[in-house]
């Protein structure tokens, strides 16, 4: 009796909470749409010229032709450190124990498959990260990589970047994470038993996200503080959580904004949340199919959603998710969430109680599944035809006015050339920033005044060059140079030329 | 009228006058390492940071990333009244105290103290942190609680427990000292009148964006020279950037801080009472005990480590992070810790490189020069000393 009473409160808590009234129940006009035709939405990139979407497949610019071949028992790091910048490493079959890392630009790590046999870096549970890249136009394809604690491939600000054909097993917190990066492609990469996201993109710009097949994580695509992100085609089948849009408070870039979930299987993400705690994810509760949390114009199309205990799609706020700090500067709202045409069967069969109560408060306590919930604030949200769904806290989105979004084919940028730098600037700049530490114009420092130096090399600034390369010890009074050996000998070059015609 | 008084306050000044000749000093006509004077006369910082980009300019990374936006544009006068203003105990209360004391370049720019002291000998509360690349941040103090360079300097020249001036006597000693008014004419040719705070920002500031350290081992092998790091360095550089340390994840590069605040949970030194930290400043529970993440850059230099000094030396630090989430936490306390705070269950030997690695953020080729002698004619001298 009293436990009743009790219940009965939190209800009407909830409704008065939530702004809606038991009086309105559902005699709205049924308003039908064919996302076949109509209107079709346009995205929010505008690249160079104003293009809004383009048709490109490939961001890494032309293959190099230089090829080293790694063999079974070799080690791919020390071919790669060994490679200049513009080389193909090639991976034959075998089991490879390391963490690459790459840092320079236009290196592709590609595995070659024979007969079914792959390339697998294997961290044997001891090595941190199988591959670790901040180079820019980064490739790696046809790897197998297993049993590592920290991430399967992490990217760290590496533009152009292509990473497909992978598969990737119980490696640590992400499967494949480009972070702070622009213009990448992840498609077709098998990846499972990852404890965090399976394919995370955490901070980056025009993503293309496809045909990639991904279960038994804790999430399984997560489009994190980025914009200008198309996940399409993908498996998405028992991970806790499916596909997620989300801003994550606390990290410096403070928004995810025009993102298109559309055409995935989104099945049966229903597996117990593993997420380490205090990780953002191990608050996700385990049958959400999609997940969108103060992302703004996230755009859910043509997918087939279905079997997801809790909810198909959860749409949410910061202050609706548990555990998660505060950002002043993020803003805490899904804004201007888009809904169109998904095929959704057999969601939130088992859902949680905070969705009940909800689904009470708006009178569907006789539903039997649970296709759409939304909680907290989503200003400017739309759907269509949004009668072949179970939901709630829909009833205040408008109706989309376009139906489809076949006009946008992906955001993917063409190959960003390397900014191309005359080496009179470049030796100005390393003049500036690296000589004038120990050398100003007419006086005494830690070397010799500049005007003494062009004295005896004006005519020769080869000479100088060389001489900073390797120096010798020329002055009593002076202590000896420190060599310049890390700049290349075209920087030297530049650098002596630069110093020897300054005038003040 | 105000002419009047200018002249009556430097009547005064002269009266009292005990400092060096007002010619002794000159305003340095160059810019300082690193930047280029421009055809307006003013200084830029020129770095090969300039020649990459990063992603919604926000200067983070991996190696080559662009520097996030900086200051600059200071004309040498400005900069180089402000290095005189800097290492001068006029600034504080009893003249006893310049900002050098606490950030002195003999000690990375911070001042070896676990938290610094005020005139009175009184506990500052925190620690000092350091000056080295604070052109390129947008947030100052632990707290946060400041946006400019400019908003940052009455805090402790203003503090009872740090310089403890007061806005009268500091203009008064300065607007009383005929070098420094002759230094202020041309260092702000367009001004009239007596000294302002203003100016005396805005030189403090000039100076401060001259401390650029961008030129250590680790930057040169960002730049493509391989051979700049020893094997151990790379090996601590790959545990540093991994997700199972993450200690990239907020000491981000090339500077080596997102700038972010962020609840880590570190211990206050014994005896101490917990710092709330962004907390006060944000209104936001959810902050309790938040602080600005410190850059990593000359961090060898600058002993002992926290907001508070809990930590004695680097390997102090990254123990703490590697004992695993919340393990400094007082029981009565919940604290909202950043997801990046884990049990990373580090190796020694991975411990031991990561700060191998950090040594390798040195660089003070641009340190400034100390002045042999200021214009109050006081002794630069540093507490300690």
């Amino acid at each position: 009796m009293k436990k009743g009473l009790i219940i009965g409160l939190l209800v009407a808590a909830v409704a008065f909470g939530a702004g809606m009234f038991f009086g309105r129940s559902g005699k709205q006009e049924m308003t039908i749409s064919s996302s076949t035709q109509g209107a079709s939405y346009s995205g929010g990139f505008k690249g160079e010229g104003g293009a809004a979407t383009t048709g490109i497949t490939s961001v890494a610019g032309p293959a190099p032709t230089n090829v080293v071949v790694v063999k079974d028992g070799e080690s791919i790091q020390a071919a790669i450190k060994a490679a200049p910048k513009g080389t193909i490493i090639r991976v034959m079959p075998g089991t490879y124990h390391e963490t690459v890392y790459v840092d320079k630009d236009d290196i592709r790590i590609i595995g070659v498959i024979e007969a079914g046999r792959r390339a697998v870096l294997d961290g044997e549970k001891k090595l941190n990260d199988a591959i670790l890249y901040s180079g820019n136009n980064f490739v790696a394809e046809n790897l197998e990589i297993r049993n590592y604690k920290g991430n399967g491939i992490m990217g760290q600000a590496g533009n152009n970047f292509e990473i497909r054909n992978n598969v990737i097993v119980d490696s640590g917190v992400y499967g494949i994470f480009p972070q702070l990066g622009q213009n990448g492609i992840v498609e077709h990469n098998v990846v499972s038993k990852i404890a965090d996201a399976a394919i995370y993109i955490g901070m980056s710009d025009n993503i293309l996200v496809a045909h990639n097949d991904v279960f038994d994580s804790v999430a399984g695509i997560e489009i994190e503080n980025s914009r200008h992100a198309i996940v399409e085609h993908n498996y998405v089948h028992n991970n806790t959580g499916g596909l997620l849009a989300f801003v994550t408070p606390g990290l410096p870039i403070k928004d995810t904004v025009d993102v298109i979930f559309r055409n995935n299987f989104v099945v049966g993400n229903n597996h117990p949340n593993f997420g380490a705690p205090g990780s953002t994810v191990s608050g996700i509760p385990a049958g959400t199919g999609i997940l969108v949390m103060a992302a703004d114009d996230v755009v859910i199309e043509g997918n087939i959603i279905s079997d997801n205990k809790v909810s198909g799609i959860i749409v949410t706020d910061h202050a609706h998710a548990q555990n998660i700090t505060a950002d002043p500067e993020s803003e805490p709202n899904s804004d201007r969430v888009k809904i169109l045409d998904n095929v959704m069967l057999r969601n939130g069969y088992d859902t949680i109680t905070e969705a009940k109560a909800l689904m009470l408060a708006e009178g569907k306590m006789g539903a039997k599944n649970l296709d759409i919930v939304r909680v907290g604030p989503s200003p400017g949200s739309c759907i269509i035809n949004r009668h072949q769904y179970v939901t709630v806290g829909v009833s205040d989105f408008t109706e989309c006015d376009f139906t489809n979004t076949s006009a946008t084919v992906n955001y993917l940028l063409p190959p960003v050339p390397p900014r191309e730098i005359k080496p009179g600037e470049r030796g100005k700049v390393v003049y500036l920033g690296i000589c004038t530490g120990c050398h100003t114009y007419n006086g005494r420092m830690i070397g010799p005044p500049v005007q003494v130096i062009q004295a005896l090399y004006m005519d020769n600034p080869q000479g100088l060059a060389d001489y900073i390369a390797k120096p010798a010890k020329k002055r009593d009074d002076y202590p000896e140079m420190p060599p310049q050996d890390y700049l290349d000998p075209e920087t030297r070059l530049a650098v002596a030329q630069y110093m020897l015609q300054v005038t003040n | 009228m105000i002419r009047a008084l200018v002249l009556l306050i430097a009547a005064i000044g002269t009266a009292g006058a005990t400092g060096p000749a007002a010619t002794d000093f000159t305003l340095n006509t160059s810019c300082p390492p690193g930047f280029e004077k421009t055809k307006a006369g003013v200084c830029e910082l020129r770095t090969l940071y300039q020649f990459y980009d990063s992603l919604e300019n926000r200067g983070l990374g991996g190696t080559r990333t662009a520097l996030p936006p900086h200051r600059d544009g200071f004309t040498p006068y400005q900069i180089d009244l402000g290095r005189y203003l800097f290492f001068d105990p006029v600034l504080s209360g009893d003249g006893t105290l310049s900002c050098a004391s606490c950030h002195d370049p003999a000690r990375g720019l911070s001042d070896g103290r676990a938290r610094s002291i005020g005139i009175h000998g009184e506990d500052a509360g925190r620690a000092a942190p350091t000056l080295w690349n604070v052109a390129f941040l947008k947030r100052f103090f632990w707290d946060a609680r400041a946006n400019s360079l400019e908003a940052q300097a009455p805090g402790p020249l203003y503090s009872p427990r740090e310089m403890g001036n007061s806005p009268t006597q500091l203009l008064a000693s300065l607007n009383g000292n005929a070098t420094y008014r002759r230094l202020f004419q041309e260092a702000f040719p367009g001004q009239r009148g007596p000294i302002a705070e203003k100016e005396v920002f805005t030189a403090l500031a000039a100076f401060q964006t001259s401390l650029v350290s961008l030129n250590s081992r680790y930057d040169r092998y960002a730049h493509g020279y391989d051979a700049a790091l020893s094997d151990r360095e790379i090996e601590g550089l790959n545990v540093f950037r991994s997700f199972v340390a993450r200690c990239s994840e907020c000491h981000t590069p090339p500077l080596f801080t997102n700038e972010q605040i962020a609840v880590i949970g570190m211990p206050e030194p014994e005896g101490h009472t917990f710092d709330v930290g962004a907390e006060a400043i944000l209104h936001s529970p959810k902050l309790k005990g938040a602080f600005k993440v410190p850059t990593l850059r000359n961090i060898t230099r600058t002993a002992p480590y926290s907001h508070s000094g809990a930590f004695a030396d680097l390997r102090g630090v990254v123990d703490f992070y590697n004992k695993g989430r919340g393990n400094a936490v007082p029981k009565d306390m919940h604290l909202y810790l950043h997801w990046h705070i884990s049990d990373p269950k580090l190796t020694d030997t991975e411990v031991d490189r990561i700060v191998d690695f950090l040594g390798a953020l040195t660089d003070e080729t641009f340190l400034p020069q100390t002045p042999a002698r200021v214009p109050s004619g006081l002794a630069p001298t540093k507490r300690g000393e």
